[in-house]
């Protein structure tokens, strides 16, 4: 039995192979260069690490301020070990994943729906220009006024950065849509809930991939700062004390987990992005 | 048919009964009269195709008996459809099927739309994705298809759901000439099997008449119906034997002699 899978998956393995390498040499070589591609965009970050640890280990820069990964490392380990380390991440996540939707989720439809409706548009547009330039961080203070020192203030700094960019994403999305599209949907007599389903949100899916990664990064930003200044926990808070105690190398895994969690989180978008629109003929 | 319209029975129209019918129709955009007073009626099961100068006001025509463009004053009637069945499908100019779609969802579009019965979906997409050679090419995605390709999913989408009436807005405008051949034979082909009332709109007169069993022909701006003329080539049609038909230049000739005019004046 399975022996006999073994050969008949190999087989089908083999017939794949030949349907691809025969049509055309331009796909083959778009392959290999997109492979290409990620490998490189895997190996920077290491080379980088590598680099710091010689000029660390040979003394090119004073290890009291940028001590070497090694250091660092042996930290890392040690905080990993306590539990230290995946309480302070895994609360950090857990903020940013409830502010990604808490923000995201209102962001997606008033932006869709700012695209569709033209008086709502009108409506909602100045409100969200004017509001817009306000840096999101000078806000913090009169979210913890308001939400107090709780979990609450934290997820919504992360809701209000990544409400703006997916909504002004959104909106330019929806109305970079061709209108004919819109023209197929009234002749088929979709309903407005069919619009927004089957030609809104899809058509403006491009744009609101793009809100997403940029919502993404401010929202670390964002948790960070708004762990430093009212959290006993998280990665923020984590940095913070450890500025407090002095705890350089301690203060660089945190830095270090921040960098690891941005890189993999747009890693991931990049994956989703990928699968999202994959409708589109390749750039 | 022909002793179902001789009996009172209201489920079976009379052969030619007419389907659209158009009164006094009126249309304009701010000052510019885009339609003015046309009337006409256009029998069930025709092929009716309008030509005229390009912004003669055919499109706006087409889109206001597709529900896409409020009429300023005039009458515009297409007789109910039987139930179950949509009254019209729209073929549009120029790319529009849905690229975040796949050919098969693209065909369903109408079908779902309405709420159609899966099974009808299913049936029905199938059908129409084989007729209009599609069927290898269900899960793939626009960009993938060439432009011949993609019209051909646009005419799928329309004939799949089924209408009484069929509107198309020059839908081979875009094709180079080879494709537009073979897809005006492909459409002939289509349309015999189940003679669904078509308005086409086009602005080439050789394909107005190697289509169509009635020509409307339209003035320049503004839009007004110049003559109708009966196109009496026997079907079913074969796109290019036909050219070699005399009576076929001589139509092609008498159309040109009513457009010129026309052309000229909305050049000027």
């Amino acid at each position: 039995m399975c022996a006999w899978r073994v050969g008949s998956m190999s087989a089908a393995g083999l017939t794949a192979k030949d349907a691809t390498a025969e049509p055309d040499i331009g796909e083959t070589r778009r392959l290999r260069a997109r492979r290409r591609d990620r490998i490189i965009s895997i190996a920077s970050p290491i080379g980088l690490v590598l680099a710091w640890e010689a000029a660390a280990q040979l003394h090119f820069i004073d290890t009291r301020f940028f001590p070497a990964p090694s250091a660092i490392f042996a930290v890392l380990f040690r905080m990993a070990a306590s539990g230290e380390l995946s309480e302070n991440v895994l609360i950090s996540l857990q903020r940013l994943a409830l502010g990604f939707l808490l923000g995201g989720i209102p962001a997606l439809v008033i932006g869709i729906v700012m695209g569709i409706s033209r008086p709502l548009r009108a409506l909602v547009d100045p409100l969200i220009s004017a509001t817009y330039p306000i840096p999101k961080s000078s806000i913090l203070p009169l979210i913890l006024l308001i939400f107090g020192l709780g979990e609450a203030s934290k997820i919504v700094m992360v809701a209000i950065g990544v409400f703006y960019p997916i909504a002004i994403n959104a909106t330019a999305g929806v109305l970079q849509i061709s209108p004919v599209y819109l023209d197929v949907g009234k002749s088929f007599k979709a309903s407005r809930w069919d619009t927004f389903r089957t030609i809104a949100l899809p058509g403006a899916l491009p744009f609101i991939m793009t809100g997403v990664k940029l919502g993404a990064g401010l929202a670390l930003i964002l948790i960070a700062v708004a762990e430093m200044v009212g959290a006993k926990s998280g990665i923020g808070f984590m940095i913070w004390s450890a500025w407090e105690t002095f705890a350089v190398a301690k203060m660089y895994v945190g830095l270090f987990v921040i960098a690891i969690i941005g890189f993999v989180l747009s890693l991931l978008l990049n994956e989703l992005e990928r699968w999202v629109i994959r409708w589109k003929a390749e750039a | 048919m022909e002793s179902g319209s001789l009996t009172a029975d209201p489920t079976t129209r009379p052969a030619r009964a007419t389907k659209i019918s158009i009164r006094h129709l009126v249309k304009r955009f701010g000052p510019l009269r885009a339609i003015d007073d046309v009337s006409l009626d256009i029998a069930e099961g025709s092929f009716f195709m309008i030509v005229g100068p390009s912004g003669c006001g055919k499109t706006t025509l087409l889109r206001i008996l597709g529900g896409l463009e409020s009429v300023t004053s005039g009458e515009v009637e297409i007789a109910k459809p039987a139930r179950g069945r949509p009254q019209y499908s729209m073929v549009f100019q120029g790319e529009s099927i849905f690229p975040w779609m796949t050919v098969w969802d693209n065909a369903a579009y109408g079908l779902r739309m309405r709420r159609a019965p899966k099974q009808e979906i299913q049936d029905s997409v199938s059908t129409w994705l084989e007729r209009t050679g599609l069927s290898k090419y269900a899960h793939l995605y626009p960009h993938q298809l060439s432009g011949g390709m993609r019209q051909r999913v646009s005419i799928a989408r329309a004939f799949a759901n089924n209408p009484e009436v069929l509107l198309m807005d020059e839908p081979f405008s875009a094709l180079d000439e080879q494709n537009k051949t073979i897809l005006q034979q492909e459409l002939l082909r289509i349309w015999e099997g189940d003679k669904k009332t078509v308005v086409f709109i086009t602005h080439s007169v050789d394909e107005a008449v190697t289509l169509g069993d009635k020509i409307m022909v339209m003035t320049a701006s503004p839009g007004r119906m110049k003559t109708i003329i009966d196109v009496p080539l026997d079907r079913p049609r074969n796109v290019l034997e036909l050219r070699t038909d005399p009576r076929y230049g001589e139509i092609v000739y008498s159309i040109w002699g009513q457009l010129k005019d026309e052309v000229e004046r909305a050049r000027r």
